[in-house]
């Protein structure tokens, strides 16, 4: 080996270790300079290669290119590097306090009454019932007689009722004369139906109490439906709303279209049945009413009592929305408050 | 109805039946307990699932005692001081109760009072302030006299509201006994159900009870009753028309005395909710209370005196004019429709309702005359209806009371009189019974209750059930036969008559008992309900652009829907549908604009938020002519105002929207909608600024109108200077023009060209028809056409204004050239040129 090269690999040993201790732009130019620039042993050798002689000329030369790239290609990748850690370092001064609060765009929601609703729907679709909605505005009739209460029926009490200039049209007090609206459209089929929307009462508007509010009714019709068929839907309906273990009681009651009558109560869900401020310590929420229906309904909507059975449910969403969210006025449902609704 | 405990177990052994398990068992068999009063009793350990109130006497505290001397205070006239014997010595106890002033100054009392007394320490109500509040009995100096104790009134013990005077205990009440021990109770508050009304009556409940437990029922007895006997010569009897009445009794005590009960009478009343007065008056409503059958009493002197000599007593109709002035002072009118009881004189009563005031109990009241008689209900509820009256009597007649109570009531009410008041019963009763009850009679078997319920109970404990319910059964093969008890009209016959009986068996048996099952018939035919899904579309598209759902009042008033018109001036002939009941002036009517709805909303709102984007999406209700109801029309409204944008740290509030806000917002929804051949088309409506108002078209069908709300309607509300921005749209329309179903474009994977235009044309040349030419001339390689400026300018010519258009470029089977772009673009500028005079400006 001519000395040259031996000195050429030294140089190439150096430059590679003196770059390992380069950092940052300025010792980078200064590495250049020293090892490839004008002075440097590499270049120098270039120059010098008229000098040498003939037959010396192919393997300095290829000594040199050897060199000189090894110390080209190093430096390239730590000039990566730099630049790579100095725009990191430009970067972190751009920090911004991610605690400021964002920009916020406008977002739209559902009325929680509406909410109730769709979850409702689900729940009853899941379950293979279908939605049939009927008027606000109703008749005497499909209000109260053909539920089985004739005028001065003593059940019909039960209702407060708004009563307009018309004879024998009313604002309808429950979502009940659905039920005969929907059989007369369709005996003698089976009918699964939820019958949902607006009913009115008059009442004293407080905290508790509304005059106007949605109300949820639910109809089975057809052969061989029972008491224990009711029960047991109703069950389901009570899990998919208030969790999988809720528990729930049946006890007697009366509506004149119904009989059977009963009314379901749910273990209160937010005391787990303790006792406390919302099921006034009785452990037990009232959330709908039901039964089988009664023949004098069923023959009014058209089928056979003889030969057809069917049951009946009732709720009132408000109530329930009001205490699943812990809604302290029933009013602001319909007051439409945006503080209020901008919360759901 | 509120039933205290003790009277219960007058009736039924409930020995080893805690007072929570009692309620419990009431309310699974349809007695619902909404509360429980404790009266001196302590409230149960354990978990409770009944709503609990009351105050427990502390048995060293409060004790039964005897007051053997009254004084006078010697500082105070309104002060006695009573000498007082608790079973442990003689304390002085000082009262201003007035009911010992009467034995003030008598010395040694012969016949000791018998009184409620409560020790130093004891825990009870404030006499002297309204309500219940809580005080501790502390030593005090009063007047100089020291009082550590004290005689105690009904409301200091929690019995009832009476403050006036101190309890006097019967005679035979052990003194030092503790007060608990000796009258201790709890009371019962249930809600009785429309068809259970014969449970307003502690029988009623004992009866159910009975039935729950299967321990048996001990009724009362009363005197034995003869038909005919010397009543008959004192008073006569006349019933006009048996199918209002259709039974009369009459019973009589001659030379009794409208004295005091017995305070255990008073005290049962009381927690009952109803008012002591006299031991005869009592003797009706104990009577009443205990079976349920309202009674009332005559002075039979008075009837003597109008009569003129031996009274008839005449039930029958009101004659037009006739007039009666009531216990409660009010005077109602009568008609032909309103049965009364009346003398030859006139009218005694209106039937089942109230009593006059002439001929009623008074403290000489001597002899009595007992009415016990049956209404009939519906009659009767026409009345209460017609006079508003109401009363205890009036709750039971108006729910249909069996006829034969009022015989059972009038034998106990006669015995009760002559115990109490004192007197002799007159021998003999007077019977009207024109119209007998017929108990009904149904036959069920296994197979109808398992049918019904899902579940099989045997037919012999359904007969059980039923006869311990007071039904007669006799079961023959696989018939159970039932005949209704003698206290019971609500059981029907026929189908109606078995699902009577099988309500009975399954709440008595228990409706918990009775296992879940899932529904197992086939499902009906399933068809959906569009318009619904429709509308749920049609608020996921505008609460996902960011407006606020909202939900409305049904009710208002025309004055209030008057505000949408300039000067509160609506057009003549606007047909409500009105109510005949109003709740408030403010809502008299049911709506018939929405948007009437959505600016109170947003007047509302306004106050709390810089801006507001809302929307509700409910019916109004339009009268049809010749249309008993009237069309619930689907609106859809929404309404705006103020900015869009919130302010941030950061950016300035935008501006206030204006039209364009809107419209966006409908183009939005619409397009949400997949609504084709959409258009706006400027429109004047007397709610809308005349310049700033559009009908929205969908094909040939108008959807409704939009736009920026008239200055001067703008007025009638309290908005600030911000655009009020309101649409109104037929809901129905939009919800049936929709569709679920639509055809996807396809998407080019050629670049596009984009290139900018602006035509400069007359200001009466509508962007939409100048749009739409681009859209024709560019033909199917022009796929976008948005406008980007509109601009006016004098140098553009007066009248002249500049739409800037970006054109979008694109083919689906080639890349574009240069030279395509400009066969388009010359079309364009072209066919503008010819049909509008546009002139294409250099940009």
């Amino acid at each position: 080996m001519l000395e040259i090269e031996e000195k050429l690999q030294a140089e190439q040993a150096r430059g590679l270790e003196a770059l390992q201790a380069v950092t940052n732009v300025e010792s980078l130019e200064a590495w250049k300079q020293e090892f490839l620039g004008k002075s440097s042993l590499v270049m120098k050798a270039f120059g010098s290669m008229g000098q040498l002689a003939k037959e010396e000329r192919p393997l300095v030369g290829r000594a040199v290119n050897q060199v000189r790239s090894a110390l080209e290609a190093a430096l390239a990748e730590r000039e990566e590097g730099i630049k790579a850690a100095s725009q990191q370092e430009a970067f972190t001064k751009e920090t911004l306090d991610v605690t400021l609060p964002g920009r916020k765009p406008r977002r739209g929601r559902i009325h929680p009454l509406h909410l109730t609703l769709r979850e409702i729907y689900k729940i009853f679709g899941d379950m293979g019932f279908q939605i049939y909605r009927s008027p606000e505005v109703e008749t005497d009739d499909y209000n109260f007689t053909f539920l089985n209460m004739p005028p001065y029926h003593p059940a019909r009490d039960m209702w407060d009722t708004f009563y307009t200039d018309k004879e024998g049209v009313l604002l309808r007090t429950h979502t009940s004369p659905g039920q005969v609206r929907v059989m007369r459209e369709r005996a003698p089929e089976n009918i699964r139906v939820i019958l949902p929307g607006t009913t009115m009462r008059y009442e004293q508007l407080t905290a508790r109490s509304e005059i106007e509010f949605i109300q949820v009714e639910l109809l089975v019709v057809g052969k061989g439906i029972t008491f224990a068929d009711m029960r047991g839907t109703l069950n389901d309906f009570a899990r998919r709303t208030f969790g999988a273990h809720a528990r729930t009681r049946l006890r007697p009651s009366f509506f004149p279209f119904t009989e059977p009558s009963a009314e379901m109560d749910v273990e209160c869900f937010v005391c787990g049945g303790e006792g406390c401020g919302v099921c006034k310590g009785t452990g037990w929420l009232e959330i709908l009413g039901c039964g089988m229906v009664h023949p004098t309904v069923l023959r009014y909507g058209g089928y056979d009592p003889e030969v057809y059975s069917g049951f009946a449910a009732g709720m009132g969403i408000d109530r329930s929305t009001l205490m699943r969210y812990h809604i302290d006025d029933i009013r602001h449902f319909r007051n439409n408050d945006i503080r209020f609704l901008e919360q759901f | 109805m509120k039933a205290p405990l003790s009277w219960i177990k007058d009736y039924i052994d409930l020995e080893g039946i805690g007072i929570e398990e009692l309620a419990n068992l009431m309310t699974s068999v349809g007695l619902e307990v909404e509360s429980i009063l404790l009266v001196g009793v302590e409230k149960p350990e354990g978990k409770l699932k009944n709503k609990y109130a009351g105050l427990p006497w502390d048995r060293e505290k409060f004790v039964v005692a005897e007051v053997v001397e009254v004084n006078q205070h010697p500082n105070a006239d309104r002060l006695t001081l009573c000498e007082l014997d608790d079973g442990t010595g003689i304390t002085t106890v000082l009262t201003g109760a007035p009911n010992m002033f009467p034995w003030l100054g008598k010395g040694r009392l012969e016949q000791p009072l018998k009184v409620a007394y409560a020790r130093e320490g004891a825990v009870l109500y404030d006499g002297h302030q309204p309500g219940q509040v809580l005080t501790r009995l502390k030593r005090a100096v009063i007047r100089g006299v020291e009082s550590r104790s004290m005689i105690c009134s009904e409301k200091e013990l929690g019995i009832s509201e009476e403050s006036d005077g101190v309890i006097e205990l019967d005679a035979d009440a052990p003194v030092g006994m503790p007060l608990v021990d000796y009258m201790g109770d709890v009371v019962y508050e249930v809600a009785i159900l429309p068809n259970m009304a014969r449970d307003a009556s502690i029988l009623g409940i004992a009866r159910e009870l009975s039935a729950v437990t299967g321990r048996p029922l001990r009724l009362p007895e009363g005197i034995a009753l003869e038909k005919g006997g010397a009543i008959a010569e004192k008073v006569g009897l006349e019933v006009r028309d048996a199918e209002l009445n259709p039974r009369f009794m009459l019973g009589m005590v001659e030379g009794t005395q409208a004295r005091r009960s017995p305070y255990w009478v008073r005290r049962r009343l009381s927690m009952a909710g109803m008012r002591p007065i006299d031991a005869l008056v009592d003797a009706t409503n104990y009577t009443m209370l205990e079976t349920g059958q309202p009674l009332h009493a005559f002075d039979y002197d008075l009837l003597r005196e109008r009569a003129g000599g031996k009274p008839t007593i005449i039930t029958r109709t009101a004659t037009e004019g006739e007039k009666i002035i009531l216990l409660d002072g009010s005077e109602p009118k009568l008609d032909a429709q309103i049965e009364l009881v009346t003398d030859t004189a006139g009218p005694l009563s209106i039937a089942g309702v109230m009593g006059g005031g002439e001929t009623g109990v008074h403290a000489g009241t001597r002899n009595l005359l007992i009415e016990s008689a049956n209404w009939n209900f519906i009659n009767l509820r026409k009345t209460l209806t017609k006079t508003r009256l109401s009363s205890e009597a009036a709750y039971r007649f108006s729910r249909e009371v069996h006829p034969a109570l009022a015989e059972t009531a009038l034998s106990l009410c006669l015995k009760r009189v002559r115990e109490w008041g004192g007197g002799e019963v007159v021998r003999g009763v007077l019977d009207e019974y024109g119209k007998p009850y017929t108990d009904t009679v149904n036959r069920i078997t296994a197979k109808t209750i398992a049918d019904v319920l899902g579940q099989e109970i045997s037919l012999e404990e359904s007969a059980q059930i039923l006869e311990r319910l007071g039904f007669t059964c006799r079961i023959d093969g696989e018939v159970l036969e039932a005949t209704s008890p003698a206290t019971r009209t609500d059981i029907e016959f026929g189908i109606i008559g078995q699902r009577n009986l099988i309500e009975e068996i399954a709440r008595i048996h228990g409706y918990e008992s009775i296992a879940p099952k899932r529904l197992s018939d086939e499902l009906p035919p399933q068809v959906g309900n569009p318009a619904l899904e429709a509308e749920e579309r049609v608020r996921d598209i505008l609460v996902s652009i960011g407006l606020q759902d909202t939900l409305a009042y049904r009710q208002t008033s025309p004055e209030r829907e008057a505000r949408i018109y300039v000067g509160r001036k609506a057009p003549e002939g606007l047909e409500y549908v009105r109510l005949r009941n109003p709740i408030t002036p403010e809502r008299t009517v049911m709506r018939r604009s929405g948007m009437a709805t959505m600016l109170e909303l947003l007047e509302h709102n306004a106050k709390f938020r810089p801006g507001l984007a809302l929307f509700e999406l409910g019916p109004v209700f339009l009268p049809v002519e010749g249309e008993t109801l009237p069309h619930e029309a689907l609106r859809l409204s929404i309404g705006m105002t103020g900015a869009w944008d919130t302010a941030s740290w950061d950016k300035a509030q935008s501006q206030p929207m204006d039209f364009f806000d809107l419209k966006g917002v409908v183009e939005a929804l619409l397009d949400g909608l997949h609504l084709t051949e959409v258009r706006f088309q400027a429109a004047n409506h007397p709610s809308f600024h005349p310049g700033k108002c559009a009908e929205v078209w969908v094909g040939e069908e108008v959807l409704g109108v939009m736009g920026e709300l008239h200055p001067q309607v703008r007025k009638n509300y309290a908005f600030g200077q911000d655009p009020v921005l309101a649409a109104e749209f037929d809901g129905e329309k939009l919800t049936r023009l929709s569709s679920a179903d639509f055809a996807n474009k396809a998407i080019s994977s050629y670049p596009a060209m984009v290139e900018d235009i602006a035509l400069i044309v007359d200001e009466s040349v509508p962007a939409d028809a100048l749009e739409a030419l681009i859209r024709q001339s560019g033909g199917k390689l022009l796929v976008d056409v948005r406008l980007f400026d509109v601009y006016r300018d004098e140098k553009l010519g007066s009248g002249r204004k500049s739409l800037a258009y970006q054109l979008t470029y694109q083919a689906f089977d080639r890349t574009l050239t240069d030279k395509d772009a400009l066969n388009i673009r010359n079309r364009i500028v072209k066919q503008t040129k010819n049909v509008f005079g546009a002139q294409l400006r250099s940009l």
